[in-house]
């Protein structure tokens, strides 16, 4: 990879963030009522707390440039102010203590999404008309089309409520104390083989639908006949020449994807009432915690420019072409 | 061509011959070769119908023919690499004696490369866009001869030095090439198991007048040096005389004439050759006296009965839209399959496709000084 190629993504990324902070700014100054007036609807914001926030904001002062300077200094130090719902809690903090439930359910389970679609679309687009493609494909199909509580509250009746297997909800069992570090890893993981499998199995399907057609593009490519006219036994030239150019359009799809983890989270975490950032949204969106959903809004923009810089960067590294 | 001449040439090889092979066998022999491709909801294509041809080793041999006559079919078929859509309906490939028709796709893959090789046209998109050049022509050398990394990678430099590329651009990936050295690069990689056969498929139609020149005097000249035999599939009829001893002339999926170069370019019988010939522009002659042929290449789906070429054939007789023509062979080794040359027509010598088998074979070798004056 060039450091041409680098440079121009990053300062792509970096300017995107830039027109993502400006319209964080303006949106929420935007919404009817001042930010002071909507925190005094709130029964747990005194009247103190809303003139520190005025002042703290500019509140009095003009929009440009003086609210906008004081709010990109607090964005580039960090703060996003206090929420409203926890108790003026820093938002940071707030949304820090959410992100990695969310980050480990949702990583992994793109994680395992991604290694078993790739490779079952993979074989059943090499092997078209295969059994494991008729029968993947059907299946692939039925999870892509089903939206992650239908995939969630019949784990649930059937291994956490009848089977009685799993935890039906949460992260770790209420109220317990661990003997060990290991003990509370363990109850930790139990919590999570479901709300995991949920979302793998939400995943897999979009993720083989789309391998198979991309392997199917590839195989009627003059190389892959020049590979097969070499003798290569057919899983060979499945691994070794007809992947690695299927990946190249998957890259994109999936970072495309995986910058909506955080959004596509709010479903699978409120099910399994995971506290992640999913369910914090609901909470914020539920008590009109406009810092916090600020502080999600800029977060989950994030998240989209970097996959998007990620999959560049992977891109760049895999295709040869866009080296120069 | 005697049979000890192909031993020699055998014998230079770095590789034992296959070990089913039938000692005194041609290099290749088809027989009767058809291929159909399969058609959603209509009737299958004839693409090759009931071609016989043979190739001794180290002979060079051309094909040519209107577009879509089956020339990619012909040669897709002896390494049974049709698309998925295709099947060889009837025949048999022998390849130094060994049918591989009814071969399975794992022993197949044993012949492939090593006994036989393609050079694809557009070599862009026959080399894979992902994988550096040096590691696509090291591959075959390490998958298919066992060889270890190192020993295939510097087999691979060794074969790009050959083709004219520097042993450095091993490290380049194909966009990185011109045309040219992307075809020079899809040749070192079909050399890389020192195979018997090297099939060119149109291997310089998409490069520039020079480059084709420099292409076709490196493939020369390696057929002479390593002792190749080569199928060359080509529009350009003038490469064929320059390169080949042999050439074939396909019209409809059927083999219309076939012969030592000179004697069908100077002579051509059939009326489809005679037509190729005239129709083919050549620097010296006048513009005016190029010619054309009218109308076009039958629907192979359904093609016409009898002779397919009648219905544009100045030739053509009222025996010509009911029966197939019968090949019959000549002293002089040409074949031709047209009512105007019936069996026990003057000079024919043998008639019917068991022609082309090893009687056939028997008649050509006597019959062969005119051919065998290329090395
Ligand atoms: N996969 C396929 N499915 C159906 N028909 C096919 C297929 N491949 C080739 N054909 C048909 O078979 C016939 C022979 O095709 P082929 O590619 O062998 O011709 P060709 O002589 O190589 O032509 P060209 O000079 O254009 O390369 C053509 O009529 C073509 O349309
Ligand atoms: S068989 Fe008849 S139609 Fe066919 S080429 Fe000969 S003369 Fe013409
Ligand atoms: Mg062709």
């Amino acid at each position: 990879m060039s450091g041409r190629y680098l440079l121009q993504k990053l300062a792509r990324a970096v300017l995107t963030i830039i027109v993502i902070v400006l319209l964080n700014f303006l949106l929420f100054r935007a919404m009817p009522g001042s930010p002071a007036r909507i925190a005094s609807h709130h029964p747990g914001v005194t009247q103190a707390a809303i003139d520190q926030l005025a002042a703290r904001w500019g509140l009095d002062k003009p929009l440009i440039p003086d609210q906008l300077v004081a709010y990109v200094n607090a964005t580039l130090t960090g703060d996003f102010g206090l929420s409203y719902q926890f108790r003026g809690e820093p938002v940071t903090e707030v949304i820090g203590d959410r992100f990695w439930p969310t980050m480990i359910l949702i990583g992994l389970g793109e994680l395992f999404a991604i290694i078993i679609g790739l490779a079952l679309g993979a074989y059943a687009g090499w092997r078209r008309g295969s059994a494991v493609d008729r029968v993947g494909g059907g299946i692939s199909l039925v999870l892509y089309s089903m939206p992650y509580f239908v995939i969630g509250m019949p784990l649930i009746i059937v291994f956490a409520a009848g089977l009685g297997w799993f935890p039906t909800s949460g992260m770790f069992d209420a109220g317990a104390t661990y003997a060990s570090g290991l003990d509370q890893l363990l109850d930790f993981a139990h919590h999570l083989v479901l709300p995991l499998t949920t979302v793998t199995l939400g995943l897999v399907g979009a993720y083989s639908i789309l391998m198979r057609s991309a392997i199917m593009e590839t195989r009627s490519e003059d190389y892959i006949t020049t590979a097969r006219a070499k003798g290569l036994t057919d899983g060979r030239v499945l691994r070794t020449h007809a992947f690695p150019n299927a990946l190249l359009p998957m890259v994109t799809i999936i970072a495309i994807d995986l910058g909506y983890v955080v959004a596509g989270a709010i479903t699978a975490e409120v099910v399994f009432n995971w506290p992640g950032i999913g369910t914090l949204t609901v909470d914020a969106l539920q008590a009109r915690d406009y810092p916090v959903l600020q502080g999600i809004f800029l977060l989950l923009s994030f998240t989209v420019v970097l996959a998007n810089l990620v999959a560049d960067l992977v891109y760049g590294f895999l295709d040869p072409r866009v080296r120069v | 061509m005697t049979v000890q001449d192909a031993a020699t040439l055998r014998a230079r090889r770095q590789w034992p011959m296959p070990k089913q092979a039938v000692p005194g066998a041609p290099l290749l022999e088809v027989e009767d070769l058809s291929v159909r491709f399969r058609m959603p909801g209509g009737p299958s294509v004839k693409a090759v119908d009931g071609v016989s041809f043979r190739l001794e080793d180290g002979e060079a041999m051309g094909l040519a023919g209107e577009s879509g006559c089956g020339k990619t079919t012909t040669a897709l078929s002896l390494v049974r690499l049709l698309p998925a859509n295709g099947r060889i309906s009837s025949g048999s490939v022998r390849l130094f004696g060994i049918d591989l028709v009814p071969k399975t796709e794992r022993q197949m893959a044993r012949y492939r490369w090593r006994e036989i090789s393609m050079v694809f046209q557009g070599a862009m998109n026959a080399l894979n866009p992902v994988k550096r050049v040096g590691d696509q022509i090291a591959e075959p050398i390490e998958i298919r001869l066992g060889q270890p990394r190192g020993a295939a990678q510097k087999r691979a430099a060794e074969l790009l030095d050959l083709v004219g590329i520097p042993e450095k651009r091993a490290s380049a990936y194909p966009h990185e090439l011109s045309g040219g050295m992307r075809q020079r690069a899809m040749i070192a990689m079909a050399l890389a198991c020192d195979p018997a056969l090297v099939i060119g498929d149109e291997p310089t139609t998409a490069l520039d007048v020079m480059v084709q020149a420099q292409i076709l005097a490196l493939l020369e000249r390696l057929r002479r040096d390593l002792g190749l035999s080569l199928m060359l599939i080509t529009h350009d009829l003038s490469v064929i005389a320059e390169t080949c001893d042999r050439v074939m002339i396909m019209y409809a999926g059927r083999v219309a004439e076939e012969g030592p170069v000179r004697r069908l370019f100077s002579a051509p019988r059939h009326p489809y050759t005679a037509k190729l010939l005239s129709s083919f522009p050549n620097i010296r002659a006048d513009r005016r006296t190029l010619d054309t042929i009218p109308g076009s290449p039958p629907d192979l789906r359904k093609p016409p009965p009898g002779c397919r070429f009648a219905p544009r054939c100045a030739h053509a007789m009222p025996v010509c839209t009911e029966e197939a023509p019968t090949e019959v062979r000549f002293a002089d080794g040409v074949r031709v399959a047209c009512h105007l040359f019936p069996p026990g027509a003057q000079g024919v010598v043998a008639s019917g496709v068991a022609a082309s088998g090893i009687g056939g074979g028997l008649v050509r070798a006597a019959a062969l000084p005119s051919a065998g004056g290329r090395p």
